[in-house]
This record gives C-alpha cells, structure tokens and sequence, in this order.
C-alpha cells in the first residue's frame, strides 16, 4: 500500500499535467495493471522476473506485484480527486507564480487528498484482505500460518474461523482511524453537506 | 529603463481559440500608477486580453512589454507572473486555506520569506482592505466581497508592478460591489498601477484616468472618462456606453 501510494501520486501529477507521451504511458500502464486479475499479476511477477534474470524472493515479488497495481487503482482514484478541484485553483497558483508543481504540491493536492479519503479507505481495506493471495506464491501470511496450524491441530473451521476474525478487526480499525483522519482533516468546504430534505 | 518608458507595453497582440479569432491586433500603453478599464460587449476578449499579459493564455502573435522585457520570449514565465498581481472574478481563494494562509503562501512559497515576515506582511495586508479579523476565517465562512478583497490582499502581498482585474465584482451582489470597489480606489489614489475589466461606470468614470473600449477583438475606442462619456468619436462607444447607463443609472 505504501509503495503504491508513493507511486501512485506521482502518476496521477503525471496524468493530469504531464505532456502528452507522459499520460499515454501513465493510461496504458493503469489500464493494464487494473485488467488483469491480482493472482496472475503475482504469479507474473514471482515467476516471471527470474526469468529475465531477476531472483527475488516470494516477499519482495509479493510487494511489487501489490504495490504495481494498487498504484495503478490509487492512481485512478487521485486523478478524480484532483480533476473534481476547481481548475481555478491552478490558475490562481499559477498567476503568482508558481510552477505547476508547486502548485499541484501546495494548493491541489491538501484539497484532492481530502476529496481522495474515503475512496481511499475503500482501497486500503481491499490491498489488506487480497494480501491473503500472496499465499498461492508461498509468502507466509496469515492464511498460511493458519494452515500450517490446522496441519498441526486439525481444527480447520475454528482457525478459518479466526482468520476472519483477525482480518476483521484489522479492516475495521483501519477504517476507523481513517474515518478519525477525514474528520480531523475537514475544513469549513469541504465537510459532508447537510441532507437534504 | 528610462523615466518615459511606459511600465507595461502591448504591440499588435493577437490570440485565436481554434478558427475563433478572439484577439485581432491589441495595441495600448500603460505608466506607472495608471488605473485603466476596459469595457466593451461580453465574449470581445477582454478577460482573454489580460490572462495574455500574465500568460495564463499564450498569445498567438504579438508582443507584452513589462519594465522593458518582452514577456513573450522571456524564459522563466513564473518569475514575470510574480510583477503581475491577478484578481479574479471567482476570487481563486486557495479553499483549503485560511484568508491570512492564503495571502502568505505566494509570499513562502514563491517568494521564500521567512514564515514569521511573511505573516507578519500578510497581516498589514489584510488590514490594508480591512479584514484583519478574518484572518483566521476559511473561504467558505466569508462573503463574496471578503473574498475578493482576500484576493486583492494576496494580490498586494506580492508587492506586483501591476494588478490585473478580471471583472472583480462581477460575481457579487450590489450590497457587496461597494466594498471592493472601495478598496480598488484607495488603491488607485496610492499609486499602484491597475488594469481592470469591469461594467461599474461608476468606477471608470471616478476612478480611471483612461477608459479602453474594445468590441470585437479590437480596440474602437481609448480616452480619458469624460471624453468617452461626453463627447466619444465613435457611434458603438456611445451606443454601448448609453445602454449601459440606462441599466445602471448614471453612476453619480
């Protein structure tokens, strides 16, 4: 998650500012990473790289090949993030000067981040639970561990079971901290408007 | 640069939006402490006109001469924007800041002052349009013409050479066109040079020393206010200028 946040927001600078061969590049590579199924993207990845001469371990091959493609859904998510911000707002950054990176740095982004939040946290809860596919490629995560307890124990329901469990309440305390965030990080403008009646 | 040069010069300034020609040629001087309007119909270039002279839009053809350099050909556009004060109809506030943030930032940020001095000018500003009390306020809790003198106060900080107006006080309503208007002329009467797109003929005729009338891409008409309302040259000019002041009185 971490390395597809940091790629992903340079992607999405890119894909919205960036001369023409830049966002060709950036869309192809978004439209690629988000169609083709995580599991194939892993073992691409794991089995792939060696091939071409890159020997990594089933942990790293299981980063990249997360990190790859959350970058490119997370990409997605600031591009409609920072469109949905007034183009006003670059052009009056712009007009005292500054660069259009200073200006995506310092005006855009602190509104597009807290536009970009709650799609976000959706996101984030996704990348968390898919990390359990990293077990087809052998990385001891936590479905694996739990196997290797029910081959022990043989009490396969109860340890599924837990699993759940423990996914659970990390996604629902991750989701919590992140709602907490989105709250400390409302401004007057930017909080949810009051229903309609 | 010598005494008689003119701070901002315009030559032959052209500008195409597709087959659109929206600028046909724009010539006009501008001196130090100068208030110049333009006026004219909706859709004649002249909001296109002055986003040329700060390069928000790339003119076609043409030259813009600020203090001697032709900002066409200069290299680092940004460092030219930062002579060039812009104020927008929408106002353009940063949402995400507060009014004293958002007249501080260009001064951090752009210009690499120290936060304490760059609070410190931001402050003299925003007491300057009378608004120190806001300071703390978000864009969202103020009036349309807090905000625009929020905007003129971020304008200021940047200590510019010109302040460009793009029809200021077009987006508010008539309760709050005074008070920006009333910050615009104490700073006409201080000297700061200043173009302003507008439809207040009250302001163009009090304050400017010389109104700019454009139809069509081109300049038909330039003189001093009481010339273009007593006695103008050309038969558009007084019909575009007597329908106004059947709309909105005689501004007197």
């Amino acid at each position: 998650m971490g390395l597809g946040l940091i790629l992903a927001l340079p992607l999405s600078f890119a894909q919205n500012y960036g001369p023409k061969p830049v966002k060709i590049i950036v869309s192809a590579y978004e439209k690629i990473f988000r169609s083709i199924p995580e599991l194939v993207i892993l073992f691409l990845v794991f089995y792939g790289l060696p091939r071409i001469g890159f020997r990594i371990p089933a942990f790293t091959a299981f980063v990249l090949g997360f990190g790859l493609r959350s970058a490119a859904y997370q990409s997605q998510i600031f591009r409609g993030a920072i469109q949905s911000v007034s183009s006003s707002q670059m052009r009056a950054a712009r007009s005292m000067g500054m660069s259009n990176l200073q200006g995506f740095v310092h005006v855009i982004l602190p509104q597009a981040s807290r536009i970009a939040l709650p799609p976000w946290t959706n996101e984030f809860t996704i990348v968390l639970k898919d990390s359990s596919l990293a077990y087809a490629i052998g990385v001891t995560e936590m479905l694996r561990q739990g196997s290797y307890i029910i081959a022990t124990h043989y009490e396969p329901m109860l340890i599924y079971l837990t699993v759940a469990g423990i996914y659970l309440g990390v996604t629902l305390t991750a989701n919590k901290t992140l709602g907490y965030l989105e709250k400390k990080l409302a401004l007057p403008g930017f909080e949810m408007r009051e229903p309609i009646r | 640069m010598s005494e008689k040069e003119p701070l901002l010069k315009v030559v032959d300034l052209h500008k195409a939006f597709g087959k659109n020609e929206v600028l046909k040629g724009i010539s006009f001087e501008m001196n130090k402490g100068d208030t110049k309007v333009i006026i004219g119909p909706s859709g004649t270039g002249k909001s296109t006109l002055i986003a040329c002279i700060n390069h928000l839009v790339a003119p076609d053809r043409g030259e813009i001469w600020l203090e001697g350099e032709n900002t066409v050909t200069a290299k680092n556009i940004n460092r030219i924007r930062q002579k060039i004060g812009f104020v927008f109809q929408d106002f353009g506030l940063f949402n995400h800041l507060t009014a004293l943030k958002n007249v501080m930032i260009g001064l951090v940020k752009v210009k690499k002052m120290p936060k304490d001095k760059a609070r410190k000018r931001a402050m003299e500003e925003l007491d300057r349009v009378g608004l120190s009390d806001q300071a703390k306020s978000y864009p969202a809790q103020l009036s349309g013409g807090q905000k625009q003198r929020v905007g003129i106060a971020r304008a200021l900080a940047m200590d510019p050479k010109i302040i460009l107006f793009d029809e200021p006080t077009s987006a508010l309503d008539p309760e709050l066109i005074g008070e920006v208007l009333h910050v615009m002329q104490d700073l006409a009467q201080s000297g700061m040079t200043m173009l302003v797109v507008t439809h207040e003929m009250g302001f163009a005729r009090t304050v400017s020393n010389e109104i700019i009338f454009m139809e069509n891409g081109v300049i038909v008409e330039q003189g001093t206010p009481e010339k273009l309302f007593k006695n103008p040259e050309n038969k558009r000019t007084k019909e575009f200028l007597f329908k106004l002041e059947d709309l909105y009185g005689e501004g007197e």
